[in-house]
């Protein structure tokens, strides 16, 4: 496999099997408005692994993430955590899923109950890790060091509410949150589609990160089939609620068997054509755009 | 939360109507400290009009003042009204005596007419017409005869050990005056009484605070069952939503004054005091609550703060009461307001119908209108018995839609 020049994060030994959908399926209504959102999928994660999954609006992806995450019922098909398949009817083992299974999601501006604190949502996950007796003290320890992992500063945040803070700080918050949680596996719903590109960069920084420290397995759910290429180990195409494709992020993106990855992949260049630079303030980052620049007039 | 209610404090829509609320209930708690006896005491005769009631006797006891003051047109313009001053000049006019009548207007110079009238009749004189036309002549004359007497009235006690029966005990010149606040026995009906004599403003405070009492208990009944199954049937959703909306839509589709008349029917109604109107009223308005706090609450539990309680593995009713609640809030206020005021009329149209409160020792805005409309105060006259009970409730109603557009502006981002 052609190892490219690209920032690839280093590779690791994807073994364990760490959780596993079989046939998977999630239908929206009854009778004739039925609407599969999710139809008939498989996969595996293994520990330590980032996996993208890839596809248009409306492919179904949250509809997937929300299934295992268990905020939805699964129609059909079931989902296995070691080979078991999961544990998932009384609160306490829900409870014990969640500390295993959490996530971020798109809209950090929806993410904050703008009525509560900031703090509240951070000593909520302490909570969920069992240590609610734990001095207060301690818990802003715990606090700070989390803050201080996402690059914020806890002092400055605290007694704060969600709408005082910009998005790209909301959505780093939330990945302080998993850094207090330390899940197993956590799906990273389109979290940098809202904020701009400086903070996308950062917010994906943290997420190797945690990959790196926590052995944390990550699924990426995104549109944009080059940031799956520049994050992932393993991406899964989706289109209509199926997989059309998977595997290696080489495999997928150097060669791609179908058609609609294909495309996929034929639609990112595509803002790079001559006819997109032709205006006249974008001639001048010609420097930057080589290939773009050799159509130019 | 600080920063909204100061804006909402701010607002001048919702500080008008708040005041007027306050205001009001200022009023009920404050004025019957100032009142005698109970606002239901029937202390009048139906329907008299409102001012200062002053007891006759104790005129006549209480010191007395000649005053220069010519009382005797001021007697006549009250006895004598337009059309009889009027009936004088006609007599002046066919009888056709030599005298001054022409120029002179029933309505400014009264006194003149009456003393010309007094000063020429004749009943020898007659005047073509039937007999009953002139027999009005004399009964005129006769009611008008003495009014411009100056020799006063002598006040006789019975005294079965004088010779006439009667012992004069003082004489009341046409001149004299006595100070009003010289008299004991007085009382003062702001609105007059109504059809059991009853003073109608003590009664309206009273009933203003009653019918309050039943907007509040019948507001926060529909509000709390309202947003109650509102959001279980919105945030549970499954079969139990379902049967709470089916529940829900079927209190909506049959009209929930109909509903509300059938209750108060199957209770008898001796024990239909305010509170249990106040119940039944707010029994059968829950559903409009219900309905929009669900609708919210579907929006709402889409929201991802709602997925992250639920990942942090919190339990239904905490979701609910922190990431759902304070949400719908400021809508559950506005509604709470709204449930209030309509619950007022509510109570208002029952008891026109004679099915709300059957009390005789507390009055409702609705059963001073009932009571009102019974004793037919409208062709009465007696406008005070209903005027200021209708405008009580339209103040009330006012001031809580006030208070709603207020909070509405500040909390409906779309009108800000
Ligand atoms: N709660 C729901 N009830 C009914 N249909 C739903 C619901 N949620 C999603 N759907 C439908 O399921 C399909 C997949 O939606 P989903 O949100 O999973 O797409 P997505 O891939 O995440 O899209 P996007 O990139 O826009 O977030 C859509 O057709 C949507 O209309
Ligand atoms: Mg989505």
């Amino acid at each position: 496999m052609a190892e490219t020049d690209r920032v690839k994060v280093k590779r690791r030994e994807l073994t364990e099997t760490f959780l596993e959908g079989k046939n998977m399926s999630k239908v929206y209504g009854m009778g004739r408005r039925a609407n599969r959102a999710v139809d008939n999928v498989n996969f595996k994660f293994r520990r330590g692994e980032i996996v993208s999954i890839v596809g248009e609006s409306g492919s179904g992806k949250t509809t997937l993430a929300k299934m295992i995450l268990g905020l939805t019922s699964i129609t059909e098909g079931q989902l296995e955590l070691y080979g078991q398949p999961r544990a998932f009817g009384t609160t306490a083992e829900k409870r014990e899923y969640w500390k295993n299974i959490q996530a971020i999601f798109q809209d950090p501006f929806s993410t904050y109950n703008v009525f509560s604190k900031i703090d509240k949502v951070l000593l909520n996950c302490i909570e969920l890790r069992g240590q609610k007796d734990l001095p207060y003290a301690q818990k802003v320890e715990i606090m700070t060091e989390a803050c201080s992992f996402v690059n914020l500063r806890f002092a400055e945040l605290t007694n704060k509410y969600p709408f005082e803070l910009s998005g790209g700080q909301m959505q780093r918050l939330m990945i302080a949150r998993i850094y207090i949680l330390k899940p197993k596996l956590l799906i990273a719903d389109e979290p940098t589609s809202m904020v701009d590109a400086c903070s996308r960069a950062t917010i994906l920084d943290m997420l190797l990160k945690l990959r790196d420290e926590e052995d944390m397995t990550i699924v990426f759910i995104t549109h944009d089939i080059g940031l799956a290429y520049y994050v992932s180990d393993t991406i899964y195409i989706m289109k209509s609620g199926q997989f059309v494709e998977q595997g290696t992020s080489d495999e997928v993106i150097l060669h791609p068997k179908s058609d609609y990855t294909k495309r996929l992949l034929s639609d990112v260049p595509s803002i790079y054509e001559p006819w997109d630079l032709t205006s006249d303030d974008l001639l001048s980052e010609e420097d930057e755009f080589p290939t773009a620049a050799g159509g130019a007039p | 939360m600080k920063h909204r209610l100061r804006t909402t404090f701010q607002n001048t829509n919702f500080v008008v109507g708040f005041s007027i609320l306050v205001l009001l209930l200022l009023l009920t708690f404050v004025t019957p400290l100032f009142m005698q006896g109970s606002p239901l005491d029937m202390v009048g005769t139906l329907f008299n009009k409102p001012g200062n009631y002053v007891n006759r006797m104790g005129v006549i006891d209480a010191p007395k003042y000649p005053m220069s003051i010519e009382v005797a047109s001021i007697r006549l313009g009250a006895a004598v009204s337009n059309d009889e001053a009027k009936q004088m000049l006609e007599w002046l006019e066919k009888s056709e005596l030599d005298v001054e009548w022409k120029g002179l207007d029933p309505e400014k110079d009264r006194a003149a007419i009456v003393e010309l009238f007094l000063a020429n009749y004749d009943d020898s004189i007659r005047l073509p017409g039937t007999s009953a036309y002139r027999k009005g002549f004399t009964r005129l004359y006769n009611k008008v005869q003495n009014l411009l007497s100056a020799d006063g009235y002598v006040v006789h006690v019975a005294d079965p050990d004088s010779e006439s029966g009667y012992r004069e005990v003082g004489k009341i010149e046409s001149r004299d005056f006595t100070n009003v606040k010289d008299v004991p026995a007085r009382r003062f009906f702001l609105l007059g009484t109504d059809n059991f004599g009853r003073d109608v403003f003590h009664e309206l405070i009273s009933a203003i605070g009653n019918s309050l009492m039943v907007g509040l208990i019948a507001g926060s009944i529909a509000t709390t069952i309202g947003l109650l199954i509102g959001l279980t049937s919105g945030y549970v959703g499954g079969w139990l939503d379902n049967f709470l909306t089916f529940v829900t839509n079927m209190f909506t589709v049959i009209p929930s004054f109909v509903i509300l008349i059938l209750l108060s029917y199957s209770i008898s109604s001796s024990s239909r005091s305010i509170v249990v109107v106040a119940f039944v009223i707010g029994l059968t308005a829950w559903p409009w609550t219900a309905r929009s706090v669900r609708s919210q609450t579907l929006t709402l539990k889409n929201r991802d703060h709602v997925n992250i309680s639920r990942l942090s593995g919190f339990g239904t009713v905490r979701i609910i009461v922190t990431d759902i609640l304070p949400y719908v809030l400021s809508y559950v206020v506005m509604a709470y307001i709204l449930q209030i005021s309509s619950a007022i009329l509510a109570e208002a149209q029952l008891s026109m119908l004679g099915l709300g409160p059957s009390t005789t020792t507390h009055a409702t805005l609705g059963l001073m209108l009932s009571w009102s409309m019974q004793f037919q105060a409208p062709l009465s006259g007696a406008w005070w018995a209903f005027i200021p009970v209708v405008l009580s409730i339209a103040l009330i109603s006012f001031s809580m839609n006030l208070m709603n557009t207020g909070l509405d502006q500040v909390f409906n981002p779309t009108l800000r």
